[in-house]
């Protein structure tokens, strides 16, 4: 499906005056080719092919059930964790397979970090919220308290929790927790951040800053985001897709596939096609 | 007061007015079958803590007679426990080494095999495995005592220790009947510590991975302390069942009360002492009646010692998830 892969197109400046950095096609860090994913017998993704540019912002919409989540678990074989999940085509990273004979997970996830739907940070200090991460990857880090604080200012987070690094990261408010599990995620210093509706259970002000965040990470990381939220979509991604779910034939399982993606300008504006159309404007989903 | 606000200046917002549909909050059903069964669930608790109270005070009154008779200075200090010989010795230190011992090596066994089938039941067994593994797991914990210190006397003893180590041990010591009672607890230890890391929330084990941990880190260092209090409670647990364990003890033991110095010496339990003196031809008052309680409450004050400093430390250093 030619909808499924980046059409080459202009440069596009959005009314604001910003001009959009991606290129035309994105310099691939994370490419899927095919991919399908299984939980069991049951098919909850069909064939996606896409490809996650550097240092852009890409997001994954659609209805509930669609399998964006599914899709970008898969990128971090974080779906490894669930049995009887199988994934077959190929998502490669720097041109290698990701689910290769030879790869290790533990440093595939090492590489493509993630942050949760719901803020969990574990039931320690702030400190060792941040410190965990390197420690346990066994980085070789020369102070580690410095680390932690470059983490914490890169997640926004530096100023407000500097004085109670010792004190338990369940003190924080929902929006702090976040950042600070995104702190937690750039401590290990990943090249790609896959967020999985970072916003859903944060406030509009929480919601205002985390996205504020992610276009300053942009700079240094490659970031995937699943969101609920078109706006949202609409305000940081540089690139969007769009999924749906279609009932398979024979029972009422619904299998999810890409349905189009492209520049998030381009598909908030004139998507090619109508099923994207209905909604974004709201018609269904 | 609806009355006055129709009138005057602003109503309030939204500008609704209360209706005024005549209306009785009052039940329709006085229900005394809830007030009979709340009366029924008050007894069932105040049963327990009342029986509870009985033991207590029923060990305390036989053992201050004890205690106007034998100096608690003797009790705690004195090495040779001899009450039913002619020359009546009543130090508790020797039931005290037999049943530190037979704990200790209890301990040693069923910590570390019931926390590693533990982690292995909740972090790496397939559901399947866990299905199969954890009733069988539960029926070991059924397996009456008796039938362990059978085991611990004619098995772990003679054929384990001396036949297959060559450990010097005779047909009593305290090693066998305390490997036996480390077996006894490990469903204990296992089933609960399982319980407690099968609790702790999926999205911190996630959180972990998820920054590039493995396994066995994120067991040992997110899900180990965040489950530390049910793990530590598994254990504590575990400790009482084996200081307060007779049979086994009495069987693989021995009945001899001394001083145990080495594992493979025979020694006599608190629980010992008493399974072997409580025979029913101690006459009530005598102070041979009033020893067993003695002994009896000793027991009892060690073990809620044992709990309230387990409940302590836990409270130490415990994460709260």
């Amino acid at each position: 499906m030619d909808s499924a892969t980046i059409s080459m197109r202009q440069m596009e400046t959005v009314d604001s005056g910003r001009t959009i950095s991606p290129t035309e096609t994105p310099r691939a860090v994370l490419t899927c080719d095919d991919v399908s994913i299984y939980y069991g017998s049951f098919r909850a993704v069909n064939e996606v092919s896409m490809d996650i540019g550097l240092h852009e912002i890409t997001a994954l919409i659609g209805p509930s059930g669609c399998g964006k989540s599914t899709v970008l678990r898969s990128l971090n074989r974080m779906n490894d964790l669930i049995p009887g999940t199988k994934v077959t085509g190929t998502i490669s990273y720097h041109g290698i397979d990701i689910y290769g004979k030879d790869v290790d997970p533990i440093e595939v996830r090492r590489r493509i970090g993630m942050v949760f739907q719901k803020p969990n940070p574990f039931p320690k200090s702030i400190y060792d919220n941040v410190a965990y991460g390197p420690r346990v990857t066994g980085m070789k880090v020369d102070s580690m308290d410095d680390l932690v604080e470059k983490a914490l200012r890169g997640a926004a987070l530096w100023g407000e929790v500097k004085d109670k690094l010792k004190q338990s990261a369940y003190g924080l408010s929902g929006g702090q927790q976040q950042r600070l599990c995104i702190a937690r995620t750039i401590a290990v210093q990943p090249e790609i951040i896959l967020m999985d509706e970072p916003c859903s259970a944060l406030d509009p002000i929480a919601t205002a800053r985390i996205e504020d965040l992610m276009l300053e990470l942009k700079e240094k990381y490659t970031i995937v985001i699943v969101t609920h939220n078109m706006q949202q979509a609409a305000r940081v991604a540089d690139r969007t897709a769009f999924f749906t779910a279609e009932a398979a034939e024979g029972n009422g399982d619904r299998t999810g596939h890409l349905v189009e993606f492209d520049l998030t300008t381009k598909i908030f504006s004139n998507p090619s096609d109508s099923r994207t159309e209905d909604y974004i404007s709201g018609r269904f989903g | 007061m609806s009355t006055t606000m129709q009138s005057a200046g602003p109503s309030r917002q939204g500008g609704l007015r209360p209706s005024s549909a005549p209306v009785t909050l009052r039940s329709a059903n006085p229900r005394y079958g809830e007030k009979v069964l709340l009366g029924f669930l008050m007894l069932a608790a105040a049963v327990s803590i009342l029986t509870t109270v009985g033991i207590v005070l029923s060990l305390i009154f036989p053992a201050i007679a004890f205690f106007r008779e034998v100096s608690i200075g003797e009790f705690l200090t004195s090495t040779s426990w001899t009450p039913r010989f002619a020359d009546k010795n009543y130090g508790v230190l020797p039931l005290i080494t037999g049943t530190a011992w037979t704990t200790a090596i209890a301990l040693a066994v069923a910590i570390p095999l019931g926390l590693g089938a533990a982690i292995y039941l909740s972090e790496y067994a397939t559901p399947r495995v866990r299905k199969i593994f954890k009733p069988v797991l539960e029926l070991l914990a059924g397996v009456p005592s008796v039938v362990y210190g059978l085991f611990a006397v004619a098995f772990v003893g003679p054929v384990i220790l001396k036949g297959w180590f060559g450990i010097g041990v005779g047909t009593y010591s305290v090693l066998a009947a305390g490997l036996v009672l480390g077996i006894m607890i490990i469903p204990t230890v296992a089933s609960l510590a399982e319980d407690a890391m099968t609790a702790v929330p999926r999205s911190l084990r996630e959180a972990s991975y998820g920054l590039g941990s493995n396994r066995m880190r994120t067991v040992l260092r997110v899900v180990f302390p965040a489950a530390i209090s049910g793990i530590a409670a598994s254990i504590v647990l575990a400790l009482s069942r084996a200081v307060g364990e007779t049979m086994i003890v009495a069987m693989g033991a021995g009945s001899q009360a001394r001083m145990v110095a080495a594992p493979t010496e025979e020694g006599q339990t608190m629980t010992g002492f008493i399974a072997a003196a409580a025979l029913g031809d101690s006459v009530q008052g005598t102070t041979d009646y009033n020893t067993l309680f003695a002994v009896g409450l000793t027991l009892f004050v060690i073990t809620l010692l044992i709990n309230l400093v387990s409940i302590k430390l836990v409270n130490r250093f415990r994460e709260v998830y």
